[in-house]
């Protein structure tokens, strides 16, 4: 029951496991959602989704999903033959009823009309349509079996009251795979506290356990502190100048507002790739350039680096000595970039443009390979996956 | 001593084999998987279908590895010894023995599990290397030598929040748990609620056609609801079985063991489906 919503829920990539699967059978069970599709998809969101910014991969999974049931109106047809239905259907007619059947030509033909207009009627509907009554040539409505119509209003109900709370898609800015902007920065932010707070524990505080033992009379009083966090080393290597620009303000502003948490952090910039040298100061970048080498000696190997650019440029720049735009590079950038790779245990590129531009060739491709394919995109999840390979 | 899964457990064939394989050979097993698909449940219920003692550790991030083996306890010591209790002169009174020394010590084999490995420091698992490989152990303290009376089966659970070093891993069996396809499910499913399609099918034609009450329903479905209602919980069966079969009517007698027990859920099925058509 229901695996089939469970498989397109995840499909959607909704984080959901079988346990909260479980736990929503659960619910079903203990009746929490009874004959009400709102009260399900309450349920089923509660049950399933613990991120707000999967709601709106959820609401989508489950519109298509019951798009998919709408389809199988046939259903209560399919499973009960006409031939079983007809002795109900006659049991609740009156003698009466019964002649005025028969003066139409009989059940069976009855029962005809009655599926062709259904057809009719949910073809229109599906046009787009609203539903002109029939009442007049229909001769359930003549007879008065059906007060309430057909499906006139009744289809259009459903759809309109239940459906509609999933076709809002009211989460769709706490969607993690949108590129950052003002709106999700701070979610980002939380992703990057997360990454820079590791390996909290309790250590004892000599200092303070001597001192208050002693005002304790000599009897044990334990003091402990909590250990200090941030034990985490940042470089971060920004390519400016061109259209990345202001994506590059985006992240580095997003860096600057996490760097109390970092232990140490440092930005770099160079522009389109790195060569021998990049500078700090984006200003003077012409004059004041730090050494490639220098970095490479300066900082440790458990430094994490990360890159942010777009790694669009002509295949040359990376691969041949010379290659740079700017300037004459003796060695080319492929190299360069190797002996950063080399030296610094943890290395990934966080590139603006979308996930679906990247392709596999081009200098696109070869940046991705250099690192090893851990590049990630510039948004929340994107952000999320690649601390998530920094702290491994 | 064969592990085939247990009436509350399905275990894949492929996991089966992990399984055996690790009793077999006397190796840890390390299991890892997406949350949620029974990696310690695997253990716990190892334990119960072999007959065995469960012990486990759960391992958070301030775990370390001597933790599991013992853990001398200074500070009780040296309060004692502020007090003068006779104790103090014996330091194996403040020795506490960990999990790994609980399992080396028990008469029968155990099933010991380490849950969760990775929580821990990235140094834990390397410390310890030579104990999971050899079983014993030394305590410098009281200058005794550990060693495990029966090998316990090891069952090592990981969420892969860190990797593990290759010297650790070259020690365990190794087994990921992929998430269930289809046919898993719903035999997983069957095992935590069994005969719930049909429970909550019976239920919601019961509670239509008022053949019985239920306190705290907040209001009656309309038919239409209902029909909705069914054609989720039954979804799956019927997508399958009308693909399989356009000829409803051949398809009814393999329907009805699915969706509905017994004859009088049939009956007011077919009630609901005249309501329906009547309705148009």
């Amino acid at each position: 029951m229901l695996i089939d919503f469970f498989l397109e829920v995840r499909r959607a990539k909704v984080p959901a496991s079988l346990r909260e699967f479980l736990d929503l059978l659960e619910a079903l069970q203990q009746r929490l959602a009874f004959a009400d599709m709102e009260e399900f998809y309450y349920l089923a969101r509660l049950c399933l989704v613990k991120d707000e910014r999967h709601f709106d991969k959820f609401d989508l999974a489950f519109k298509s999903y019951f798009e998919g049931i709408e389809h199988l109106d046939q259903m209560l047809e399919a499973l009960i033959p006409d031939d079983w239905l007809r002795a109900e259907f006659e049991k609740n007619l009156t003698e009466e009823e019964k002649a005025k059947i028969d003066s139409l030509g009989g059940l069976e033909e009855l029962i005809e009309t009655f599926k062709k207009r259904m057809e009719e009627q949910k073809e229109r509907h599906a046009g787009g349509n609203k539903w002109i009554g029939t009442g007049g040539t229909s001769p359930f409505g003549a007879d008065g079996y059906n007060p309430e119509g057909f499906r006139i209003g009744q289809k259009k109900g459903r759809h309109g009251r239940a459906i509609k709370v999933w076709e809002k898609r009211e989460f769709r800015d706490l969607d993690d795979s949108v590129t950052l902007g003002i709106r999700n920065i701070k979610v980002a932010l939380r992703r990057l506290r997360k990454f820079a707070r590791q390996g909290a524990a309790d250590k004892l505080d000599l200092d303070d356990t001597i001192r208050s033992t002693a005002r304790n009379a000599g009897y044990l009083d334990l003091k402990m502190v909590p250990e200090r966090h941030n034990a985490v080393k940042v470089l971060i290597f920004f390519d400016v100048g061109g259209s990345m620009d202001p994506h590059v303000k985006v992240c580095e502003e997003l860096f600057s507002a996490a760097r109390l948490e970092f232990k140490h952090m440092e930005y770099f910039y160079f522009h389109n790739f790195v060569y021998e040298s990049v500078w700090t100061n984006n200003v003077r970048r012409m004059n004041e350039t730090t050494s490639t080498w220098d970095i490479l000696h300066k900082y440790s190997s458990d430094y994490k680096v990360i890159f942010v650019g777009d790694a669009t440029m002509a295949p040359y720049e990376i691969s041949h000595p010379g290659g740079s735009i700017e300037h004459w590079n003796e060695e080319a950038g492929a190299t360069w970039f190797q002996r950063i790779t080399e030296h610094f245990r943890k290395v990934v590129w966080i590139n603006p443009l979308p996930e679906g531009y990247w392709g596999t060739g081009g200098s696109l491709g070869m940046t991705k390979q250099l690192v090893s394919n851990h590049m990630y995109p510039l948004t929340v999840d994107g952000l999320e996956s690649a601390m998530k390979h920094l702290s491994k | 001593m064969k592990f085939t899964g247990t009436e509350n457990y399905v275990a894949t064939d492929d996991l089966q084999m992990a399984v055996n394989a690790a009793i077999t050979l006397q190796r840890p097993l390390l299991i890892k998987g997406e949350p949620g698909t029974g990696k310690t449940l695997l253990a716990e219920e190892m334990a119960s279908a072999l007959g065995m003692k469960l012990i486990p550790w759960h391992i958070k991030s301030t775990t370390k590895a001597q933790q599991g083996l013992y853990e001398y306890d200074a500070v009780s010591r040296l309060r004692d010894s502020q007090l003068g209790d006779e104790k103090v002169k014996d330091i194996s009174n403040y020795i506490v023995k960990g999990k790994l020394w609980e399992a080396f010590e028990a008469e029968e084999q155990v099933v010991l599990l380490i849950d969760e490995i990775d929580k821990a420091d990235i140094e834990f698992p390397n410390d310890l290397l030579l104990e999971l490989d050899r079983m014993e152990f030394f305590v410098y303290e009281t200058q005794q030598f550990v060693k495990a009376n029966k090998r316990p089966i090891i069952v090592i659970t990981s969420n892969n929040e860190k990797e593990l070093p290759d010297a650790f891993l070259r020690r365990c069996f190794f087994h990921y748990i992929s998430f269930p396809d289809h046919d898993t499910m719903k035999s997983i499913v069957d095992v935590h609620f069994p005969g719930i399609q049909q429970q909550v099918v019976k239920d919601a034609l019961e509670v239509f056609f008022d053949v019985r009450k239920v306190p705290g329903l907040k209001k009656k479905p309309s038919t239409s609801e209902l029909i909705d209602w069914l054609k989720l919980l039954m979804a799956d069966e019927l997508t399958a079985k009308m693909l399989q079969d356009k000829d409803s009517s051949s398809a009814l007698p393999p329907l009805y063991g699915a969706l509905v027990k017994n004859e009088q859920d049939v009956h007011l099925l077919q009630k609901l489906a005249f309501m329906a058509r009547r309705r148009g």
